[in-house]
């Protein structure tokens, strides 16, 4: 049914793990940087369900499941780590990461 | 004769399609499932909006509107027109396109969550394997619309309420889902249009509808009780309270887009009544064997009407809650009890095959003791020192 | 379905861009939505709608909203007069493009990536449920081990306390008007 085919996921899944990780690497705001890594799960989650689905053992849904799973880890992440940022804010007033640098010695 | 009356609309649909050529079979058909929505349900809008306003001015003791045609009926016609007409404002520091965007990220899933519903024997827009999970995925969008809407708008007040309403919605979601839970449980299936043939087979002349079970009663209403939080119902509506903060997230918004905001919460009032229904109510089903000559779909819309003349009951009846009044009773309250109730339909599921005479009656004690009494144990915590007493006046004696 | 699929390539990428370089930060978190959304329509094009609906559910439903309140409460809302990227922000862009570049040659190089898609590829709940159940119940009791731990932990983390109650919160109150929402509702 589905003529594009595999390499064409794997590459976008990569596009969006770059710009994941450009974010998360270049801006200062803590959020953006959390927004960024939320990609980056997102990108491998892309091609867990592409392989499933060009697979040539798909009955087994072990594609599936994976993704599965690792949106719920996602949410814990994105709960915990956004209580830290607010952790953070409250004790520093900001949440810039630039200037959260206390422990650079 | 009777079979014909009942699927008319789906022998319709299938007689139009097949005046089209082949390749253009699909299109018409899924056109020809889209466009009745899109008619029926802002009529139904149209008529919910005069009949509330006749009710509660029944219930307050007043008329309610009477100028307009006779009786006052054609008044939704004349406020369509007006809203027309009005001045779209936009207010100057406000984020014009989220502050544009806002209204049609609002009604876009409040459309789309009307199309899994079944509204009548093999009438369903379009019957998916995961169904109840889109109708909740696709509500969860509008979350993020209420706030677009309060955000960009940049008046406190707008912010104000739809934090509110995105509290609320997202600490109601959870309760709703859980009742729904249930059923999915003992149904084994996600599909709605599974879920109303689950609810077909009989006891005697009683159809299994299952509202006639201890914990679909108790699911039902701790649905409806979500159910008129999530769309915003009173005794619910403090993200819109008037006489706090104004008008919530709809402050700043004026012509169109309000009538367009408005249409939205009524669609999603339609369409989570339309789930109450698929799921407790029986569907399309009629309540008893000797009533299946009336067609499915007067059965479906039947229920529908007595579903949103109960919110309008309940809005003309209830005061509005406080807000952590509210906060508690959904996470205090709503939350265990949808859990329990889980328990004890897995309990009825486990007890059905007790054979011996009056095993109906155990199971319903059973369910009833195991539901009630975690419910006065949490009612009267969550009452705490607030016990109704006798009113003492001060200064009026 | 070429056309489906660019579409939908084009919506998810601009939204992960746009969530990425925007200045404002309301604005990033609705971008990010949209990029949720075009990444839930691959995945219901891939035949896996049950993790395209939970996508929709969990990413706009809860994490986006989430995002969203945070934004609001360490008060993101003003756009910093300061620069948008970090100092050193020619090095992670430069990480991020040598990443892109050697995942599309060791895509391009790899013999998976031509082979075709299976004919019947189905993902229907019934098969999930049942897998979940038996061959995944211990990383599904783990997960809920770990969802609850991730709430105790959120709300702890994020709890006020009580000695920092008194001065510095007067004007964070006052410029963000924030009502009690409990943080234990994720």
């Amino acid at each position: 049914m589905t003529s594009v085919p595999l390499h064409y996921y794997l590459v976008v899944s990569a596009a969006l793990f770059a710009i994941g990780l450009a974010g998360a690497l270049t801006r200062r705001n803590a959020i953006i940087a959390l927004i960024g890594i939320e990609l980056m799960l997102n990108a491998a989650n892309l091609n867990f369900i592409a392989f499933w689905r060009y697979s040539p053992k798909a009955e087994a849904v072990t594609g599936v499941m994976f993704v599965l799973f690792s949106i719920g880890i996602a949410a814990a992440e994105a709960a915990v780590g956004l209580a830290l940022i607010i952790a953070i804010y409250r004790h520093y007033r900001t949440t810039n990461l630039d200037e959260i640098s206390s422990m650079k010695g | 004769m009777v079979e014909a009356i009942d699927q008319i609309f789906v022998i319709a649909k299938h007689w139009v399609v097949g005046q089209f050529p082949a390749a253009w079979q699909s299109f018409v058909s899924v056109l020809l499932s889209i466009v009745p929505i899109l008619m029926v349900f802002p009529l139904l809008f149209a008529v919910t909006t005069i009949v509330e306003r006749k009710a509660l001015g029944r219930i307050q003791n007043r008329f309610g509107p009477n100028r307009v045609g006779p009786w006052g009926l054609l008044q939704p016609v004349a406020d369509g027109l007006k809203m027309l007409t009005k001045e779209d404002i936009i207010p100057r520091p406000a984020d014009r396109i989220v502050h544009f965007l806002a209204p049609v990220a609002l009604i876009v899933p409040s459309l789309l969550a009307l199309s899994v519903i079944p509204y009548g024997r093999n009438m369903v827009p379009i019957d998916l394997d995961a169904g109840l999970l889109f109708f909740f995925a696709v509500g969860a969008g509008t979350e993020l619309a209420v706030f677009m809407a309060g955000w960009s708008s940049r008046n406190k007040y707008s912010l104000l309420g739809a934090m509110r309403a995105i509290a609320q919605m997202v600490s109601y979601e959870i309760p709703l889902i859980l009742a729904a839970v249930s059923v999915v449980m003992l149904v084994g299936s996600l599909s709605t249009v599974g879920i109303v043939e689950a609810q077909g087979e009989r006891y005697g002349w009683l159809l299994k509808w299952h509202l006639f079970t201890p914990w679909g009663l108790a699911g039902f209403v701790l649905f409806m009780i979500a159910a008129a939080a999530e769309s915003n119902r009173a005794p619910f509506d403090i993200p819109e309270g008037e006489s706090e903060i104004i008008a919530g997230y709809l402050v700043e918004y004026s012509g169109f887009k309000f009538a367009l905001f408005f249409l939205g919460e009524y669609l999603g009032l339609f369409a989570i009544s339309g789930l109450a229904i698929t799921l407790f109510l029986g569907g399309w089903h009629a309540p008893f064997s000797f009533l299946e000559w009336i067609p499915s779909y007067v059965w479906f819309f039947g229920k529908l009407s007595a579903l949103v003349l109960l919110f309008i009951w309940l809005r003309g009846t209830l005061p509005r809650l406080r807000i952590d009044q509210l906060m508690n009773l959904a996470w205090k309250f709503m939350l265990p009890m949808s859990l329990i109730n889980i328990v004890v339909a897995a309990v009825w599921h486990y007890t059905a095959d007790w054979q011996f005479t009056g095993a109906l009656i155990c199971r319903w004690l059973l369910c009833g003791i195991l539901f009630g009494a975690p419910y006065v144990w949490l009612g009267s915590a969550l009452m705490g020192e607030n016990k109704f007493a006798k009113r003492t006046y001060r200064f009026a004696d | 379905m070429e056309v489906v699929f660019f579409i939908i390539t084009v919506l998810t990428l601009a939204g992960a861009i746009a969530a990425m370089s925007l200045r404002h930060l309301v604005h990033c978190a609705l971008c990010l939505a949209v990029a949720f959304g075009g990444l839930a329509a691959f995945y219901l094009q891939l035949n896996a709608q049950f993790i395209g609906f939970a996508q929709i559910l969990v990413y706009i439903g809860a994490v986006a909203v989430l995002i969203v309140f945070a934004i609001l409460l360490t008060r993101g809302i003003e756009s910093a007069p300061q620069p948008l990227f970090s100092s050193a922000w020619p090095v992670g862009l430069g990480v991020a493009l040598l990443v892109f570049g050697s995942l599309v040659f060791a895509i391009q190089s790899s013999s998976v990536a031509q082979q075709q898609a299976a004919p019947s590829a189905q993902a229907t709940i019934r098969t999930i449920g049942s897998q979940l159940m038996t061959n995944f119940v211990l990383p599904l009791e783990l997960i809920a081990l770990l969802l609850t731990a991730a709430l105790i932990g959120a709300v702890i983390i994020a709890m006020q306390e009580p000695s920092a109650k008194s001065t510095p919160m007067k004007d964070h109150a006052a410029s963000a008007p924030i009502p009690s929402v409990p943080e234990e509702q994720r």
